[in-house]
């Protein structure tokens, strides 16, 4: 399973849940898992050509990605933040 | 009785008309935070109620009520782009600029026009929504929405008007290249912008490229449209297609620019602006520091200033494309959101003018809504 941390800006999506678990071996595979859990969380973070959206930020560990083909392992963790976007 | 439908950059709000448009009470919000370029009920089904919305960070989707707004929940398929192959060219919904409740005939058919500029069509009350390939792959497409162009807000497809008499004949506005028109339901597009100036291209009259803020199709008589343009007020009687700058009759000291147009429902010769300082870098805000409307009553011949209970100095207010609106009550009522969060409201089509909330976040729409 992959840890993911969603940031406060989804929680409306979640239930407040700021700690979850998803499964995937790939970015896109554990949005995917968290958009069937709670419908329209992935289209918010990713665009309809799958580049991640300019304000938000995605890292696995301290690894900051920007590609959602990018693999996963089990026990990793995927931390998604909303990036600074103006006042 | 009307209620407002208030969109902001920061969250929607309702005004509730106490009665008589005498007392207005305010609701919300609703989305806080979240930037609300449309919010709109369908006048086909009043219970039904659309906005649209993202945030600083959050990509763009759309928000349903079918129960006049008690219960919300987010659209299953927002508007979006088809995928592309070439991710260089690849186009992705910024945010949705305006919903159009769909033709009477096509009940819960909903029209969305997004930026970059594209046309969607929902045909299940905004629940899912399809990307409109007649504009969007429209051959034409790179040149009517060149990449990179347009206002500080994006590039956009910010209007969608339907010929009340048939649900086939459409008319879109766009920032990129002026106004277009589809008589197959959107399958194809021809500009109309003949007589339209873009004065801040090299050919100033050209056949794509205008600046369309607002257009409306006068509703006792669907073939007059107004539209005001970044480059003036214009007007056209279809069948013709070279269109009238009607905003030549305007004060010069005022000037015709501004950002939305309001037709009469009744009167087709009737209709109202809210000018702005269009002139050295463009203030967009009322000429003078004095805010004021101005009306016509024959066609577009002649304007009157109606300012009566406006500030008759120091205001500096914008009105934004969606934000300026009537009711059906008769005498009319008009009502407009300025970016500084005040909504005004007129009783008497005009002639005179009350705040009637303030302090709200930068208002990017205002609509009227049957009371619940």
């Amino acid at each position: 399973m992959i840890r993911v941390l969603v940031p406060s800006q989804l929680h409306a999506y979640t239930g407040g849940a700021s700690r979850l678990e998803a499964a995937g071996a790939a970015i896109a595979d554990v949005l995917d898992d968290l958009d069937r859990r709670f419908p329209g969380l992935k289209f918010r973070i990713i665009d309809e050509q799958d580049r991640v959206r300019p304000h938000m930020r995605l890292f696995i560990g301290k690894t900051a990605a920007r590609d959602i083909r990018a693999p996963l392992r089990d026990g990793d963790e995927l931390l998604i933040f909303g990036a600074l976007s103006g006042g | 009785m009307s209620d407002l439908l208030i969109g902001t950059r920061k969250g929607a709000w309702i005004l509730r008309d106490e009665g008589g448009r005498a007392g207005w009470r305010l609701e919300g919000p609703l989305f806080l935070g979240q930037i609300i370029n449309h919010f709109v009920a369908d006048p086909r089904t009043p219970d039904v109620w659309l906005v649209a919305a993202k945030t600083g960070h959050l990509g763009p989707t759309v928000f349903r009520s079918t129960d006049a707004g008690a219960t919300w929940a987010e659209a299953r398929q927002p508007p979006a782009f088809p995928k592309a192959d070439d991710q260089a060219t690849a186009r992705a919904v910024s945010h949705t600029f305006w919903l159009q409740p769909g033709h009477a005939s096509e009940p819960g058919v909903w029209w969305a026009g997004a930026s970059p500029p594209g046309l969607f069509r929902s045909e299940d009350n905004g629940e899912t929504w399809e990307s409109v390939a007649g504009f969007n792959e429209h051959p034409m497409y790179p040149k009517w929405a060149p990449p990179g162009e347009g206002t500080p807000d994006g590039p956009l497809l910010n209007q969608i008007v339907i010929d009340p008499r048939d649900a086939a004949h459409m008319y879109i506005a766009t920032s990129t290249a002026g106004v277009f028109e589809s008589l197959d339901c959107g399958a194809s597009w021809a500009p109309l912008n003949q007589g339209v100036e873009a004065n801040f291209l090299p050919d100033p009259n050209p056949e794509y490229g205008q600046d369309a803020h607002f257009i409306a199709l006068a509703p006792t008589r669907p073939d007059r449209i107004w539209q005001q343009n970044h480059c003036g007020i214009y007007r056209v009687d279809r069948p013709e297609t070279r269109w009238t700058r009607i905003g030549k009759a305007m004060p010069p000291e005022v000037g015709d620019v501004g950002f939305t147009i309001v037709p009469h429902p009744r009167d087709a010769d009737t209709a109202w602006v809210f000018p702005m300082d269009g002139t050295d870098v463009w203030p967009r805000v009322s000429p003078g520091g004095r805010p004021a409307v101005y009306r016509t009553t024959d066609a577009g011949v002649s304007w009157t200033r109606q300012d009566g209970g406006f500030p008759a100095e120091q205001a500096w207010l914008t009105v934004k494309r969606q934000a300026f609106c009537a009711d059906e009550a008769t005498p009319l009522g008009l009502y407009l959101g300025a970016t500084n969060g005040e909504v005004w409201a007129s009783a008497d089509e005009g002639e005179s003018w009350r705040e009637i909330a303030r302090r709200l976040p930068e208002i990017y729409s205002l609509a009227a809504a049957p009371a619940a």
